[in-house]
C-alpha cells in the first residue's frame, strides 16, 4: 500500500490555517432546491456504487477523521468545498481531516471530475455520508453515556451529555464501526444551523503553493526516483521502420531504451540525460510518414466538403405567417485551440514488487484511466492504482491520462524504481487534443423593422469528447504498440439533450418566431481532439452573438436594444442589463478607432449566465487590438461564494480573449507546426484589461456551475466591438493583426 | 562539482557542470518552487533568483549558479517558515486557480519589487509580461504585487 500520498496531504492540511476568502457554499442552501434533479440522481448514483459509509469517511484514533472523494482537484477549489461539506456535517473542525481524492484503490469513484458539475453531484453524497456517520456515533455514545440521543450535543468530534459527561468520535469508534452501508436515514442538519458551510473557508491548497510546499505532482521526490522520456513519432500516422538503439543506450545514465512497435522511450538517472537520450533516439530513427492533413489554411472548406452525420438539434420552423421582408446570412470560423496547460503533463509510475504499477497523476478521469492503462498493458484492473495529484490547469481533456500511460509502460522497465516523466513543451503542444475547428452559418430571415422571424443556424465540426473512457486506443502510446490499440471509436453520432457537444449552444437563448439548429457532424478526427473548455459552446456563442450584432446594425438598432428585444427570460434580460449599465453601454463616446461590444449567453441553455461589454481599441497601420476595459455580468444562481465565482468568470474572459485575439493551431499537410509557445502565443500580462464583474445573486436558485459560462461571448464581443471601432466585420478567428490588416485594405 | 548558496545555506553538489538548473535544483537540491513549464525561456515558471535578479532556470546550465546566491520561494519566507510579504498577498488575493506559473510569477514580482518598491499598476503588468498565466489569474496576481509593495 502506498500511503505517500496521504501522508503527504495529512502534513500539508495541518500546515494551512491561513485567512481570506475561497469557497463557501450559501447559508440557505436546502440541497433538494440547490441541484437540478439530474445533479441529484448523480450524487445517489455515487452513493449507490459506493454504499459504505467507511468508503468516504474513516475516523482515527489520533483524533483525525480521513475523507475520501473521488472527485480531483483542478485549481477550481473543489477539496476546499468538499471538506468544508464533509467537516459541516460531521461536526468536526476542518483541520482534522485528512483528504485523499481521485485515488482508485482508496477512493470512492465518483467518475470524471468535469462540466461544472461537481459540486451539486458530490455535495449529496457526501452529505448523506457525513450525517450517517455523526447519527452512527451518536448512537454508540447515547449507549455508553447512559442517555438519549436527543440530549446529546457535539463540538469538534466531542460528544457530551445533558450532566457534563463527554465521550469523543476517537474514543467510541473501533473497527468496523463504519463499516456499513449508508441507508439514507440519518436526519440533516439545517442549514440555519450551518457553521462552516457558508463561512469563507480559504482554498486548503493556496498557502503551501505560494510558500514553495509539497502541493504539485511535480513536487513528489519518491526514493529512487529516476526519469523517463518518449520520443514520439514525427506525425500522427507514422511508422518506426528502423532505431539503432545502441548509441543512446550507451549514454551516461541510460537505464533502459524500450522499443516497443512504434513506441520508443528512455530511462535515465537523471532528467537531463533522458532528455540527451531521447535526442539521440529522435535523431536516429527512421519513420515512414504518412502526409494527408488537411493545413489549417484549408481547414474551413475541409469541413464544409466532408460527408457529414446531420441531425436537427432544434426544428421549429414557423408555419405560415408573413414572408421575411428580407434574408441575411453570414458564415464564421473557428480554428483547432489548445487547452495549452502551462505546466506540460507529467506522472510518476512504480512497478511494485507485487506486480501492481501505481501511478500518480493529474488526470481528470482516474478511474476510467486506471481501465484504459491495465488494458494497454494487459493485466487485470487491480494490478493499476492511480492517485491524483495537483498538476497544471487542464480546462478539458489535456494529456494528463497520456503522461500516466507513458509513465507506466515505462515503468515496466525498471521495476522498483519510480520513473517521473513530464512532456517536454514540444511534444505537449503537438500532441494534446485540441479543441475541435468549427464551421457556423447562420441565416435569418427578417421583418419590416429588421427583427427576426426565422432563424437558422447550422454546425460544422469534427468530435470534442474523446476521453479515454477505459479505452486504451485513446492513450497516444498504446496506439503506436504492437499490436496497436486502435480502435479509437470516434463517436457516430454528436451529442443530445441537455449538453450536446458539438451543439452546445447552438440553439440560441432568443426567442425567435422561427428556430431551425442544424447539426453537420464529421467524424474524422484529422487532428487529434477532445474536451477543451465549453465544447462547441465557444463557437456557437461566438457565432450567434456576431450574428445579432450584424442583424442589429443592419436595422439600425442599439445591439444590447436588439438583443432585449428578442429576449424573453427576465433572468437573462437582467444580465443584459447590468452589463450594460456597468459598462455605460448609453453613454459611451467611442473616439476615433475605439469601439464597444456586447454579447450575452446561457451556458448549455440551462446553466449560469454571462453577459461582456468590453471596449477595444484598434491601430489602423498595424491591425492590432487592443482591449482597454472589460465587464461582465452573470447570474449563477445563488452565489456560493463571491470570490470563487468571479476567479471564475474573470479567468474564463481572459482565456478566451487569448483564443480570440491570438491562437490558432497551425499545421500543414503532415504535421503540427505550432510547438511553442512563440509560435502558439497567448495572452500576456500587459494585454489583460482590467475588468470588472458583476455578479447577481439569486437567493434560494439553484447553484448552476460557473466554470464554462463566459466562452463565446468574448469572442463575439471583441469582433463586435472591432466592428464598432473601424468598420469591419471579422468572422474568422483569430482577430490577429494580419486579419484586421487584410479586412481594412478590404 | 558544483557550489552555491541557495536560499541562504551553501550547497555543494555532485553533478554534471552542464545540467540544467531546474533539474539541479528540482532534483538535486529539492527545491520546491521552480517548475519546468517550456524548457526556453518562454514562459517563466521556472524564474528563480540568481543574485537578485530573475533568471529562467531551464534555459541556463547549473554553472550559471556557481559561487552565486540562489533564491526559490523557500527563501521568501519569514525566519519561523511561514509566508514572506508578497507570499501573504498572493494568498490573501487567492491568487491562482492551478497555480502553477505562481513560483515563477512570484519571483519575478520580488526582483521587480527588490528594485522598484512602489510600482505602479502599469510597472507591475510590464515587469511580469514574460510570465505566462493559463488559468487568468492576471489581474489578482498584478493586485498581490501591488499589496505586497503597500505593505513592506
Amino acid at each position: 500500500m502506498n500511503k505517500m500520498l496521504s501522508l503527504s496531504r495529512r502534513g500539508f492540511l495541518k500546515k494551512t490555517g491561513c485567512l481570506t476568502v475561497a469557497f463557501s457554499l450559501p447559508l440557505s442552501m436546502s440541497a433538494d432546491l440547490a441541484f437540478a434533479e439530474d445533479a441529484l440522481a448523480d450524487a445517489h448514483g455515487d452513493l449507490r456504487s459506493n454504499p459504505m459509509l467507511d468508503a468516504w469517511i474513516r475516523i482515527n484514533a489520533d483524533g483525525t477523521v480521513d475523507l475520501m472523494i473521488g472527485k480531483v482537484e483542478l485549481g477550481q477549489g473543489i477539496v476546499t468545498a468538499f471538506a468544508q461539506v464533509a467537516a459541516e456535517h460531521l461536526d468536526v473542525d476542518i483541520a482534522r481531516l485528512d483528504i485523499l481524492s481521485g485515488d482508485t484503490f482508496y477512493a470512492p469513484d465518483q467518475g470524471t471530475t468535469a462540466g461544472s458539475n461537481s459540486m451539486p453531484a458530490a455535495y449529496g453524497a457526501l452529505r448523506v455520508v457525513a450525517s450517517e456517520v455523526r447519527a452512527v456515533l451518536l448512537d454508540l455514545a447515547a449507549d455508553e453515556l447512559g442517555v438519549p440521543v436527543d440530549d446529546l450535543s457535539v463540538e469538534d468530534g466531542t460528544i457530551t451529555g445533558p450532566n457534563g459527561a463527554e465521550t469523543t468520535y476517537w474514543d467510541l469508534v473501533e473497527g468496523e464501526t463504519l463499516h456499513r452501508e449508508a441507508t439514507g436515514q440519518a436526519p440533516l442538519k439545517s442549514p440555519e444551523d450551518f457553521r462552516v458551510i457558508g463561512q469563507r473557508v480559504p482554498r486548503l491548497d493556496i498557502p503551501g503553493m505560494m510558500n514553495g510546499e509539497t502541493t504539485f505532482l511535480q513536487d513528489l521526490r519518491p526514493e529512487g526516483m529516476v526519469f523517463g522520456q518518449v520520443v514520439r513519432p514525427p506525425t500522427y500516422r507514422a511508422r518506426l521502420a528502423n532505431v539503432e538503439t545502441a548509441a543512446a543506450e550507451a549514454l551516461p545514465g541510460v537505464m533502459a531504451v524500450i522499443r516497443n512497435g512504434s513506441f520508443l522511450g528512455v530511462v535515465a538517472e537523471r532528467q537531463d540525460q533522458a532528455l540527451n537520450a531521447a535526442n539521440v533516439l529522435r535523431q536516429v530513427a527512421e519513420w515512414e510518414v504518412e502526409s494527408n492533413l488537411p493545413g489549417n489554411e484549408n481547414m474551413k472548406e475541409w469541413l464544409l466538403s466532408q460527408e457529414a452525420i446531420v441531425s436537427k438539434k432544434k426544428d421549429e420552423p414557423r408555419s405560415g405567417g408573413p414572408e421575411p421582408a428580407k434574408w441575411m446570412e453570414a458564415e464564421y470560423y473557428r480554428p483547432y485551440h489548445m487547452h495549452g496547460s502551462l505546466g506540460t503533463s507529467a506522472a510518476i509510475a512504480t512497478l511494485g514488487d507485487d506486480g501492481v504499477t501505481t501511478v500518480q497523476t493529474h488526470s481528470q478521469s482516474v478511474y476510467a484511466t486506471a481501465r484504459a492503462i491495465a488494458g494497454m498493458l494487459g493485466v487485470e484492473e487491480d494490478q493499476v492504482h492511480l492517485q491524483h495529484v495537483q498538476g497544471s490547469g487542464c480546462y478539458g481533456h489535456n494529456m494528463a491520462d497520456d503522461a500516466a500511460a507513458d509513465a507506466a509502460l515505462l515503468a515496466q522497465a525498471v521495476p522498483g524504481r519510480p520513473v517521473f516523466m513530464q512532456y517536454t513543451r514540444e511534444d505537449e503542444h503537438r500532441w494534446e487534443p485540441y479543441g475541435s475547428a468549427m464551421v457556423l452559418k447562420t441565416r435569418a430571415g427578417l421583418d419590416e423593422d429588421g427583427n427576426v422571424l426565422d432563424w437558422e443556424f447550422d454546425v460544422y465540426s469534427t468530435p470534442h469528447g474523446m476521453r479515454p473512457g477505459g479505452n486504451p486506443a485513446r492513450l497516444i502510446p498504446a496506439q503506436y504498440l504492437d499490436p496497436p490499440f486502435d480502435e479509437i471509436g470516434i463517436p457516430q453520432q454528436s451529442g443530445g439533450p441537455p449538453n450536446y457537444n458539438t451543439a452546445r449552444n447552438a440553439i440560441a437563448d432568443y426567442a425567435f418566431p422561427g428556430h431551425v439548429v442544424t447539426d453537420h457532424y464529421v467524424p474524422q478526427i484529422p487532428l487529434r481532439v477532445s474536451s477543451t473548455r465549453g465544447l462547441g459552446a465557444f463557437a456557437n456563442i461566438f457565432a450567434c452573438e456576431s450574428f445579432m450584432d450584424e442583424l442589429a446594425h443592419d436595422a439600425g438598432v442599439d445591439p444590447v436594444e436588439y438583443r432585449l428585444r428578442h429576449m424573453e427570460d427576465e433572468r437573462a434580460r437582467d444580465c443584459i442589463m447590468a452589463a450594460a449599465e456597468r459598462f455605460g453601454w448609453d453613454s459611451f463616446e467611442g473616439g476615433r478607432n475605439r469601439g464597444r461590444g456586447f454579447a450575452f449567453a446561457r451556458y448549455k441553455n440551462y446553466a449560469a449566465m454571462s453577459a461582456v461589454a468590453l471596449e477595444v481599441e484598434v491601430n489602423p497601420r498595424n491591425g492590432r487590438i487592443r482591449v482597454i476595459r472589460a465587464v461582465t455580468a452573470s447570474d449563477a444562481g445563488e452565489i456560493v461564494n463571491p470570490d470563487g465565482l468571479e476567479n471564475q468568470i474573470e479567468g474564463g474572459l481572459i482565456q478566451m480573449l487569448s483564443w480570440t485575439l491570438k491562437e490558432e493551431v497551425r499545421f500543414d499537410d503532415t504535421r503540427v507546426m505550432s510547438d511553442d509557445w512563440a509560435s502558439y502565443p497567448i495572452l500576456t500580462f500587459n494585454e489583460v484589461p482590467p475588468i470588472e464583474n458583476v455578479l447577481i445573486n439569486r437567493p434560494g436558485e439553484p447553484y448552476l456551475g460557473a466554470g464554462e459560462t463566459l466562452v463565446g461571448q468574448a469572442g463575439a464581443s471583441v469582433a463586435n466591438a472591432v466592428f464598432d471601432a473601424v468598420g469591419v466585420r471579422m468572422r474568422d478567428l483569430p482577430l490577429t493583426p494580419s486579419r484586421v490588416q487584410d479586412a481594412l485594405r478590404g | 562539482m558544483v557550489a552555491f548558496r541557495l536560499n541562504g545555506e551553501d550547497v555543494d553538489l555532485d553533478v554534471p557542470n552542464d545540467s540544467t538548473l531546474l533539474y539541479v535544483l528540482a532534483f538535486d537540491a529539492n527545491a520546491l518552487g521552480p517548475k519546468y513549464g517550456c524548457g526556453k525561456s518562454q514562459c517563466g515558471s521556472c524564474t528563480v533568483l540568481i543574485d537578485g535578479d530573475p533568471v529562467r532556470s531551464c534555459d541556463v546550465t547549473v554553472s550559471a549558479a556557481a559561487g552565486r546566491q540562489v533564491t526559490t520561494l523557500a527563501g521568501l519566507r519569514e525566519a519561523d517558515g511561514g509566508p514572506g510579504p508578497l507570499q501573504r498577498a498572493m494568498i490573501e488575493e487567492q491568487a491562482a486557480q492551478c497555480g502553477y506559473c505562481t513560483a515563477g510569477a512570484i519571483m519575478q514580482a520580488q526582483a521587480l519589487l527588490d528594485r522598484n518598491p512602489n510600482p505602479t499598476e502599469s510597472e507591475v503588468r510590464s515587469g511580469l509580461n514574460e510570465i505566462l498565466c493559463r488559468c487568468g489569474s492576471h489581474n489578482r496576481i498584478v493586485r498581490a504585487v501591488l499589496r505586497a509593495a503597500e505593505e513592506i
